[in-house]
């Protein structure tokens, strides 16, 4: 039941072959078997969860139910959920349940599909690698010994294992894309203002951008078809019609103009990557595209930039957790200030605090211009670049990570190496450009992502042409061994 | 640039963090490499170039003048650390 798609799932379901309760059963059952082995669930859901499918179940028996109605997923721990645990894998938040549910939250339930419970993450979202979560690190389902990535790690997880069917992640500097390539799957980070930002709990607000985490470029479509949408609860979201992107996948992709950015196959690339991704982009060519060399000329422009706009971003939207109206609370403050600074001090964890003195830095009074002014500036020379190269090209293709999936514990000594690890990733970030990664082949065992960047919310054409790639490869119907 | 006990501290405390004294070493450490890595953008010259704030250079939407969020103390209240009487309480800041 746990290797069928999306749409078999839904066939399944609606022709009564199988019940959302029973289907929500099986998956429950797995993440009790597994996820001890893996860790990618902080909270699980399972009387939620039935509950939801109770209901969904009755939907299909009555003829009410969507395409996705009875169909279980999970949410990455930053999305909040109405009257459960929303911890952003922070000891600050081990105590907060949310009093409202996120947009996509709302959506997919709305949408009739099930909550399995939540993933865990990178606290906050700033990691590369899960192991700054306060529950503890995920581990890759592809080799217990390393990282699936960060932020998303849990719920990359989750879905490599068959945990969940399909997951939500967000994706701030490459935290869907990264660890959908370290753990074999396909994940889509769209276009800046898609996807409501409500009830994120906010890390960088002009970056984050929620996205799917799936087996598929089919599954990523259904469900970004549920999670997108202009809404009114998020100043910055984009009023714009959101088209069917299961319509387009099967379009043919003769004549598709194909960028290679020389600055993303440069040193710092891992050879046998380099060599997995220019296989990719031969199958690309036998598939009718057309390749063309282009230049990104700002791209080493683009991890300074995010570390300041990132952390100035977050040194200002955690301000919010001073243990005064929700989350963790110091034992006997003494004053307002040692409340605040204690229970701050107490919340967060090192990475989570490295940031936010970063920002605090970069913000402080005659500095702002130096750096945030600074930074805005080269972001937009690094989104520049992108528009020039778009200009006769359809999408740039390139590796997602310079390597694959690194060891626990190799690059948490040095924060400086963790940020380098989104050397690819971070850029269209800063652009507001949709992107995603699908699998591309392995090294050693270990998956290789292949990421395609679109233009401005061209995400049914990122989608169309992840699909036509995994019409003629198998590599993302590879899974590890142990949770097939 | 490098950063020194005294601008750690001094960075805490606009942050309203409290830190460890013995952390104090790594942190200047980390924020010193942090600040070099940044420094390489001081060599791009953007004079006229216009600092981006959105991706799409959108606007702020309006909306019209009108009450659209009930009143959800008790809820929201609930998941406080103290409250008394309907108000958040912290340590006496007035004597």
């Amino acid at each position: 039941m746990h290797t069928k798609t999306l749409s078999e799932l839904s066939t399944s379901l609606h022709k009564g072959d199988v019940s959302s309760v029973e289907l929500t059963q099986h998956y429950l059952d797995r993440i009790r078997t597994h996820n001890n082995q893996l860790n990618a669930y902080i909270t699980v859901c399972e009387d939620e969860a039935l509950e939801q499918a109770r209901a969904a179940d009755q939907k299909i028996q009555q003829k009410t139910a969507g395409k996705l109605t009875g169909i279980p997923l999970a949410h990455k721990d930053i999305f909040c959920t109405k009257g459960v645990r929303t911890s952003c894998a922070s000891k600050m938040l081990d105590n907060f349940i949310a009093p409202y549910n996120a947009t996509v939250v709302d959506r997919v339930n709305t949408a009739g599909m099930v909550t399995l419970g939540k993933t865990n993450m990178d606290e906050f979202a700033m990691g590369s690698s899960n192991e700054t979560s306060f529950y503890g690190p995920v581990k890759n389902p592809w080799d217990n010994a390393r990282v699936p990535g960060g932020s998303s790690g849990g719920s990359a997880a989750a879905v490599a294992a068959k945990l969940a069917p399909v997951a939500t992640g967000t994706d701030t500097g490459g935290s869907i894309r990264q660890p959908a390539s370290l753990c074999n799957l396909t994940g889509l980070k769209p276009t800046y203002g898609r996807i409501s930002r409500y009830g994120m709990i906010a890390f960088a607000s002009s970056l984050d951008q929620a996205g799917p985490l799936a087996r598929s470029a089919e599954d990523a479509a259904l469900l970004l078809n549920e999670m997108a949408g202009f809404d009114t609860l998020d100043s910055t979201s984009v009023e714009r019609d959101v088209p069917d992107y299961t319509a387009t996948l099967k379009d043919s992709i003769v004549g598709l103009k194909i960028g290679l950015p020389k600055e993303y196959f440069s040193e710092g690339l891992d050879p046998h990557v380099a060599a997995t991704i220019e296989a990719a982009i031969k199958t690309y060519e036998t598939l009718g595209a057309t390749i063309k060399d282009i230049t990104l000329p700002n791209t080493s422009l683009a991890v300074p930039t995010y570390y300041v706009v990132a952390p100035a971003e977050c040194s200002s939207n955690l301000s919010r957790m001073d243990g005064v109206r929700f989350g963790h609370r110091c034992d006997d403050p003494k004053d307002l200030l040692d409340l605040y600074q204690r229970s701050r001090g107490e919340g967060f964890g090192e990475e989570v605090k490295r940031r936010i003195m970063t920002g605090t830095y970069a913000l402080s009074s005659g500095y702002y211009d130096a750096y945030y002014l600074k930074a805005q500036q080269c972001r937009r020379l690094i989104s520049n670049d992108f528009q020039q190269a778009f200009s006769d090209i359809d999408v740039i293709m390139g590796p997602t990570t310079p390597t694959t999936a690194f060891k626990l514990g190799d690059k948490t000594d040095d924060p400086i190496s963790m940020y380098l690890a989104d050397i690819y990733t971070i850029s269209t970030n800063l652009a507001g450009l949709p992107a995603l990664s699908i699998p591309a082949g392995f090294v050693k065992g270990l998956p290789v992502g292949l990421q395609i960047i679109g233009n401005y919310f061209e995400e049914a054409r990122l989608l169309n042409v992840a699909h036509s790639y995994q019409q003629a490869t198998d590599w993302h119907k590879k899974s590890p061994l142990y949770f097939e | 640039m490098s950063l020194d006990k005294t601008d750690v501290e001094k960075i805490a405390h606009l942050a309203r963090l409290a830190i460890d004294e013995q952390a104090i070493p790594a942190y200047a450490k980390d924020l010193t490499n942090i600040f070099n890595l940044v420094e390489q953008l001081t060599t791009v010259d953007t004079a006229d170039i216009t600092p981006m704030a959105h991706p799409l250079d959108a606007n702020q939407r309006l909306r019209a003048d009108e009450v659209t969020e009930a009143n959800q103390r008790e809820l929201f209240q609930a998941i406080a650390p103290k409250t008394e009487a309907g108000i958040y309480l912290v340590p006496q800041v007035i004597e």
